[in-house]
């Protein structure tokens, strides 16, 4: 076997998003020789697309909130299917976390006495996101990466892990390659993070970028990891429609948290039709009512602000009853309801990517939008204190890992689950490995069989990996999208099947080096796995629930209300089970009995 | 469906430009047209991205030699027929295709400094006024593109400035970290530093191509050689210097 270049590390990180960046910053300050990996340059990652703002209890615009109502408004938007200890615990320390982001450079717009303002989003009770117009991502990832390159850890850029090694239950390391040169790296490591985002790229319409392939949830799967909840996939429910080349990038919800409303092809503000139960107590039910709570929290919130399952299906259902947009969305308007002064300084970068990529000017007209696959809830089992998997060593934060948001994650609860969750696991996994004594061992055998596998889609065969994705991502589109039936996921599964059957005949040009051909080639293992993973949970969950909705199945069913699906890669294939939630203890369940 | 008519660099700095016919529809933009070239004639295509809507800076690229976002780039801007050339960013190594080693720029944002903020008020809040903020916000919008970067002419006509000048996306960084409303960096630490800062000589070049817009020239460049002046070039205090002291001048 030739010789590979090789590095040590007490932590690795796999990913430098928010939640990565945070673990390292963590593992780095709690003493672990830290290295951290990532697909993109630094300061490119999914992170930085996020646009709404960061959600946190700090009580600066209403002086009611508190962490009990995060709390208790992430679990109602989950459908309560949350790990309570995740919810709580992050709504507990999503303030003290957007606070040290401000210490460390970000610059959050401000309230009139000059505290950190917060803006309305779906499912908040009170204003609660702290943002930077609408490119908060930007601001987050930015602050975390000026802050990180400073704090003495080893950056490898453009980097892809392969896969997670182990020294017989526990983690040891992971193999890698260089995207530039194509040659191989191993990381030996005690422990490892992931940190590696979502599975968008599995649908055909998605706000994610090339990254977001299920890498991470692959790997842990691959590595023995328990996963959970795979089968809720969040669909924003604003996304670009047209042109098609956008079709999918998203439309910030702080356009509605700012005012603006939704509308079908005739004008009507359809969201009053599609208010569910509940939510009914706390929902406004005229058009008036609606307008005031803007002004006036003693009104109930508009409808437009209903969680995200909520208001992609109601999208949906317009669409499909012939009341959509020429293009197939429908409305967001903002034109007629704000002055076009608030909404350039509210929604600069909206306004910028409608003028610029639809020519749109969306102080003057609306927006067509439409629902586009957007975050996993599910992802790698962890423990709500330490992030800690399944798997000794292992340990998952922000988007890979499941639990946090249930079965909907309320929009802004994303950015602080990346750096509440990131800090926890950073710090559990620094003080795991420097509790050993010596590196766990890696298998040279294994190595190189990976090694020559990397590059069998070099030789000998004839399907193109793209051509192989865009049918994957139709499929899923089609089949395991916004509305399911276990009829089309049955299909959808045979197609999978064959699809990795053609995998194994793929073909790419070029050499090794930066070739994008290649690298799809062997993301796209990753992606097969991942997708047959959220089929075979969506099978198994026979209800409606949050980000899964069966025709054949409509409405929630109690017992599944009380169990997790989890998936668990076995020498036989995926295979699936029911476990039952952990249980929240009585004073939390009395913040529902309202 | 029209075509596109694409003249695309393929290779490393011995390769060459390639002419390629490629359909698009209405509405795409010129990373749509290399996607679909990607993915239909040249699998191997090298070309970083990752948001497609001119949030994350990844795609920069030379489109008739003119710097810019591809993703930013729609078709209906040229003329139907015209020939598109997408060349890598000129001032950075070539790495192959459209892709150049921007490594350089990472490890200039290794000597930046870092903000020192004033502790909290008591009540652990930190109060700035919005008006104090708006222009380092303005700063703090650079998606680093890079593009800014590549167009100035400090480093692209001279690439041994590189050692000692750390341009302008870090300019607009520096006078972040100076215009803080609660930094407590000593003017040294961002100004008399220099980083550079005497190179250039304000010809807007990287204003001019900045996706963002951040008017990086007028509001960053000018105030900080503003204050650069005041610091070191101050007929008073260069005296007290010489009597009493003091001053790391570069």
């Amino acid at each position: 076997m030739a010789e590979i270049e090789t590095h040590d590390y007490d932590v690795l990180v796999i990913g430098a998003g928010g939640a990565g960046l945070r673990a390292a910053v963590e593992a780095s300050a709690t003493g672990a020789r830290t290295g951290l990996v990532c697909k993109s340059l630094l300061g490119k990652a999914h992170t930085v697309m996020a646009e709404g703002g960061i959600a946190a209890a700090m009580g600066n615009v209403y002086s009611e909130d508190n962490w009990q109502v995060h709390f208790r408004d992430t679990m109602r938007g989950g459908k309560m299917l949350n790990n309570w200890r995740m919810a709580q615990l992050h709504a507990q320390e999503a303030p003290a976390r957007v606070m040290e982001l401000e210490e460390w450079g970000a610059l959050f717009d401000r309230t009139e006495d000059g505290r950190i303002l917060q803006r309305d989003f779906g499912g908040h009770r009170y204003a609660r996101l702290a943002h930077v117009g609408d490119r908060t991502g930007l601001e987050m990832i930015r602050t975390l990466q000026q802050h990180a390159v400073h704090r003495g850890m080893d950056v490898y850029q453009e980097v892809t892990v392969n896969r997670l090694l182990k020294d017989g239950d526990r983690i040891s390391g992971a193999l890698a390659y260089y995207r530039e040169s194509g040659r191989m790296v191993l990381f030996r490591a005690k422990a490892v993070i992931l940190a590696t985002g979502g599975l968008g790229k599995v649908f055909a319409i998605t706000s994610n970028s090339w990254e977001g392939t299920g890498d991470g949830h692959s790997l842990a799967m691959q590595a023995g990891a328990d996963m959970i909840d795979m089968e809720f996939v969040q669909f924003h429910p604003t996304g670009m429609v047209w042109p098609p080349s956008v079709r999918g990038i998203l439309v910030t919800e702080g356009v509605r948290g700012d005012g603006g409303t939704l509308k079908n092809a005739s004008g009507e503000r359809f969201m009053f039709n599609y208010i569910p139960s509940m939510f009914a107590a706390e929902t406004a039910d005229t058009e008036a009512e609606a307008d005031a709570w803007y002004e006036d929290r003693t009104k109930r919130r508009t409808p437009d602000l209903l969680p995200r399952d909520e208001v992609a299906r109601a999208i949906n259902s317009e669409v499909k009853a012939g009341r959509g947009t020429p293009h197939g969305g429908v409305y967001l308007d903002i034109a007629s309801r704000r002055s076009s002064e608030y909404i350039k300084r509210r929604l600069p970068s909206m306004y910028h990517q409608f003028m610029q990529l639809a020519g749109v000017d969306i102080t003057a007209g609306p927006m067509e939008v439409g629902p586009t696959a957007h975050y996993a809830m599910g992802g790698v089992k962890v423990d709500a204190e330490t992030a800690a998997t399944t798997v000794p060593g292992l340990y998952a934060a922000g988007e890979v890992a499941g639990g946090m948001h249930g079965s909907n994650r309320l929009g802004g609860n994303s950015l602080s689950d990346l750096v509440v969750f990131g800090r926890r696991a950073g710090e559990a996994a620094a003080q795991y490995a420097l509790g050993l004594s010596t590196l766990p061992s890696v298998s040279e055998g294994e190595i190189a069989e990976r090694s020559a596998a990397i590059l069998k889609p070099f030789d000998g065969g004839k399907e193109n990996p793209y051509t192989l994705h865009r049918e994957l991502q139709d499929a899923m589109q089609e089949e395991v999208g916004i509305i399911r039936t276990n009829s089309e996921m049955q299909s959808a599964l045979g197609k999978i099947d064959n699809l990795r059957e053609r995998l194994g005949h793929v073909q790419v040009e070029g050499n090794i080096q930066y070739n994008p051909g290649w690298h799809l080639a062997l993301d796209m293992e990753h992606m097969l796995l991942v997708a047959e993973a959220i089929t075979r949970a969506a099978v198994e969950r026979k209800e409606s629930r949050g980000g899964h909705t069966r025709d054949d199945f409509p409405g929630p069913n109690a017992d599944f209300g009380k169990v997790n699906v989890v998936v668990r890669h076995t020498a036989g294939g995926l295979g699936v089970t029911q476990e039952p939630l952990p249980q929240m203890p009585d004073e939390l369940k009395k913040l529902f009995e309202e | 469906m029209p075509n596109a008519h694409l003249k695309v660099w393929r290779g490393d700095t011995g390769g060459a430009y390639v002419d390629y016919d490629v359909e698009y529809e209405e509405g795409m933009v010129v990373l749509d047209v290399v996607h679909r070239l990607q993915a239909t004639q040249a699998g191997d295509l090298a070309v970083r991205w990752n948001c497609k809507a001119g949030k994350c800076g990844s795609c920069s690229a030379e489109i008739n030699g003119k710097p810019v976002l591809q993703c930013m780039t729609r078709m209906e801007t040229f003329i139907p027929g015209e020939t598109i050339t997408v060349a890598p960013l000129k001032t950075f190594p070539l790495i192959r295709d459209l892709v150049t080693d921007v490594s350089w720029n990472y490890r200039v944002a290794e000597t930046m400094p870092e903000l020192k903020l004033s502790a909290p008020d008591a009540d652990g809040h930190r109060r700035m006024a919005q008006i104090d903020i708006d222009r380092e916000q303005e700063f703090r919008k650079c998606i680093e593109c890079y593009i800014c970067q590549d167009v100035c002419h400090v480093i692209r006509d001279h690439p041994e400035n590189m050692e000692k000048f750390a341009g302008p996306r870090f300019f607009v960084q520096l006078a972040n970290v100076s215009m803080h409303p609660l930094d407590q960096n000593p003017a040294k630490a961002t100004v008399s530093h220099g980083f550079g800062l005497d190179y250039c000589n304000i010809t807007k070049c990287c204003t001019d191509v900045c996706p963002e817009g951040i008017h990086i020239t007028d509001n960053a460049i000018i105030p900080l050689k503003e204050r650069r002046v005041d610091e070191y070039y101050d007929p008073v205090k260069a005296l007290v210097r010489k009597v009493f002291g003091g001053g790391d001048k570069k």
